[in-house]
């Protein structure tokens, strides 16, 4: 067994080397031997955390999904230990402009719905489900318009999501799908022009990021570790730096309640098997 | 979402209208958040049709709570019955409303009187007076610590130096006309290229000076940024003036180069504020004075005039600050008189004063190549010589050293005035 915790986080933006070296000088500082190791892609580290190679991850929700089923179906344990206090109770949106005639979902049989990145949970898979949910199956009732930015990011990188805002606006689908952060966001930088779109669903609340912990790492390590993150105070000025730059203020402790919609979605496409094996068309992170 | 339960007593309503947060809502929001007492909600009504998720995606960014108002219960409708807008959700403050100013602190007052006597180096460039949030990176500012850099004639000087600033194109009347024999007219281009280079190397000291400065003594940068800009405006004018009549400039010796070298790389800002300040631009208001009594032209007077102005009010603070930190440092003179030896002893094998410069100045204060007019000119360049000793001795006197040390480290002054 390693002495040090070895926890992977995946590179999608440079300030993430920012985030994990300031985290693991403070965590090392608190005297908790921690080191981390960076992805290009969620796949290969959600394939590592249940292997064993690390011990810990900081994993998009879908690739908690996708670690969980590797770990079932290898016969080892994997547990979320923590989440921040901004990965629960999200929402996505799908909007149109706000001069559509599309005024219930069901208007949207026979258009064009523009979405984010193949692995995106916010803004492909989560929207696309609830749209199922509604009646309207995709590919059959309308047409997917996908923007593959950073594929393998499970959608971290902002990129396909504007570029779903933008297809919007300019007129090459009729709907967009994007998380509600992001859709203030875009209104607020002028993406959108305020008041441009107009929201024609919301789906129900879903958790986002989870930082799981994988066999490698026993129970009592992984306590030390958790009581660590739980006890960082955004009143440390220290601290607070990498908590802005990660987005929250608070690391609250993990929870699996807010998967449900995901799990479906997952199920739905066929983004992975029921063992965790990547069987998604035309995915290649 | 957080459900957080009805709305508590005292609760207070925000109508937002249809004013939503794309637009700034969240700035009426967060005002209401900061009057409500803990465990008050606000209860946020408005008709944008994104303002629950919007006023939700903020709030979970922010810490606070959210309750969306349910649709079919006794909040439906609620403000419509009094024609305001419907009410969307309600938020409560999260504990962590004001955590990012904890640690936080002043950085001094905003007056000179308040200001800190040593400035932490992670105020970095807050205003002083500001209430600094803690953490931030340091920034390295050399000189840290009030005394090091402080005279209380700063203010005052600065107010001087700024309703003393005058334009180089409109304070002189370049198109005065006059006319100098050629070799009067090649002594003052002589001269002029000489002011030129003490000058550049008098704009470069302070420029160096500020940047080590700590911005909480603003007034000091303040004042050296305004004797930077001065220096800038005399090069432009000594430069206009040597080139007025369409001729080159004049010649730069070694040894002159040599002895303003020896300026630039001091670093300590006291002694670099002495020798620049109170030895060299001392002397150079002699050197001044003499230029606008012997000027052959209205324009050399004029801009001689005008400079000297300006040098008096760098000699003022360089002697402020120095009273000032001799004052508080017993070892502030040893250290002045090393200064001085030390810089005698780099230039004792170096020429001084540039022949040219001195040749020139000696024929514009004759007037003409009259043998009896050479010899008023001679005495006169002697006579400024002794002025400026005599000043220097003076100004030594005010900082504090004994009429003998004064003298002898007045005679070690470089021999190239500046």
């Amino acid at each position: 067994m390693r002495e040090e915790i070895l926890l992977g986080a995946v590179a999608y933006d440079p300030k993430v080397v920012t985030i994990w070296t300031g985290f693991r000088a403070w965590l090392r500082d608190q005297g908790l031997p921690f080191d981390y190791v960076l992805y290009a892609h969620y796949e290969r580290q959600a394939e590592d955390l249940a292997a064993g190679r690390i011990d810990a991850a900081w994993h998009s929700p879908l690739a908690w999904l996708r670690t969980r089923r590797l770990a079932s179906a290898a016969g080892v344990e994997t547990r979320p230990l923590v989440m921040r206090d901004t990965d629960r109770d999200l929402t996505s949106v799908i909007v149109v402009r706000s001069d559509s005639a599309v005024h219930t979902p069901a208007d949207l049989k026979g258009r064009t719905i523009a979405v984010g990145a193949v692995d995106s949970p916010q803004s492909t898979l989560i929207p696309l489900r609830h749209l199922a949910a509604l009646g309207l199956t995709p590919g059959t009732d309308f047409e997917v318009l996908r923007h593959d930015t950073g594929v393998g990011l499970h959608g971290d990188h902002i990129g396909g999501e504007r570029d779903a805002a933008r297809a919007l606006m300019a007129g090459a689908a009729d709907a967009a799908c994007m998380i509600d952060t992001n859709h203030l966001l875009f209104g607020q930088e002028g993406t959108l022009p305020p008041g441009g779109t107009r929201l024609l669903a919301r789906t129900d609340p879903f958790d986002h990021c989870v930082l799981a912990a994988g066999p490698s790492l026993d129970a009592d390590r992984a306590g030390r570790l958790t009581e660590l993150l739980l006890s960082m105070s955004y009143e440390d000025p220290v601290v607070r730096r990498l908590l802005d730059l990660e987005g929250l203020t608070q690391w609250l402790p993990g929870r699996e309640t807010g998967f449900g919609q995901l799990t479906e979605a997952v199920d739905m496409t066929g983004f992975y098997d029921g063992d965790g094996r990547v069987t998604a068309d035309g995915y290649l992170p | 979402m957080t459900t957080v339960g009805p709305p508590a007593p005292g609760t207070t309503r925000l109508d937002l209208g249809t004013l939503g947060f794309e637009q700034g809502a969240h700035l009426l929001l967060a005002r209401a958040l900061r009057g409500t007492p803990r465990g008050a909600a606000v209860e946020v009504a408005g008709t944008d049709p994104a303002l629950l998720p919007h006023l939700t995606a903020w709030c979970r960014h922010e810490g606070h709570e959210v309750r969306a108002a349910g649709t079919g219960s006794r909040d439906a409708g609620r403000g419509a019955d009094t024609g305001g807008a419907p009410v969307v959700a309600y938020v409560r403050p999260g504990a962590l409303a004001d955590a990012r100013l904890s640690g936080a602190a002043r950085a001094g007052g905003p007056e000179p009187e308040r200001m800190a006597e040593r400035a932490p180096l992670h105020w970095g460039l807050a205003a002083r007076g500001a209430l600094v949030e803690a953490g931030g990176p340091d920034v390295p500012f050399a000189v840290v610590d009030r005394d090091v850099a402080w005279t209380d004639l700063a203010p005052r000087l600065y107010r001087q130096a700024t309703a003393g600033q005058w334009d180089p194109y409109t304070a002189v009347d370049w198109d005065e006309p006059f006319t100098l024999p050629d070799e009067i007219e090649a002594a003052v281009v002589q001269v002029m290229t000489y002011l030129v280079e003490n000058e550049q190397a008098a704009l470069v000291v302070p420029g160096r000076l500020l940047v080590q400065v700590h911005p909480h003594f603003r007034e000091v940068l303040q004042l050296l940024a305004v004797q930077a800009a001065d220096e800038a405006r005399h090069v432009e004018v000594f430069t206009r003036r040597a080139l007025l009549t369409g001729g080159g400039m004049g010649t730069s010796s070694a040894g002159g180069r040599a002895s303003l070298a020896t300026l630039l790389t001091e670093p300590d800002f006291s002694i670099a504020s002495f020798l620049l300040s109170v030895l060299g631009e001392g002397s150079f208001l002699n050197l001044l004075s003499f230029l606008e009594r012997h000027a052959p032209d209205p324009v050399t007077r004029r801009i001689s005039h005008l400079v000297r102005q300006d040098e008096a009010r760098h000699v003022a603070f360089g002697v402020g600050h120095l009273e000032h930190r001799a004052g508080v440092d017993p070892r502030l003179h040893g250290r002045l008189r090393a200064a001085v030896e030390r810089r005698h002893d780099a230039l004792i094998g170096t020429a001084g004063l540039n022949r040219d410069v001195f040749d020139s100045l000696v024929l514009l204060a004759a007037g003409s190549w009259a043998p009896e007019d050479i010899r008023r000119g001679w005495q006169a360049v002697a006579r400024l010589q002794t002025d400026m000793d005599d000043g220097r001795r003076h100004r030594l006197s005010r900082l504090g050293f004994p009429d003998d040390e004064a003298a002898e480290l007045s005679a070690l002054h470089t021999r190239n005035f500046m």
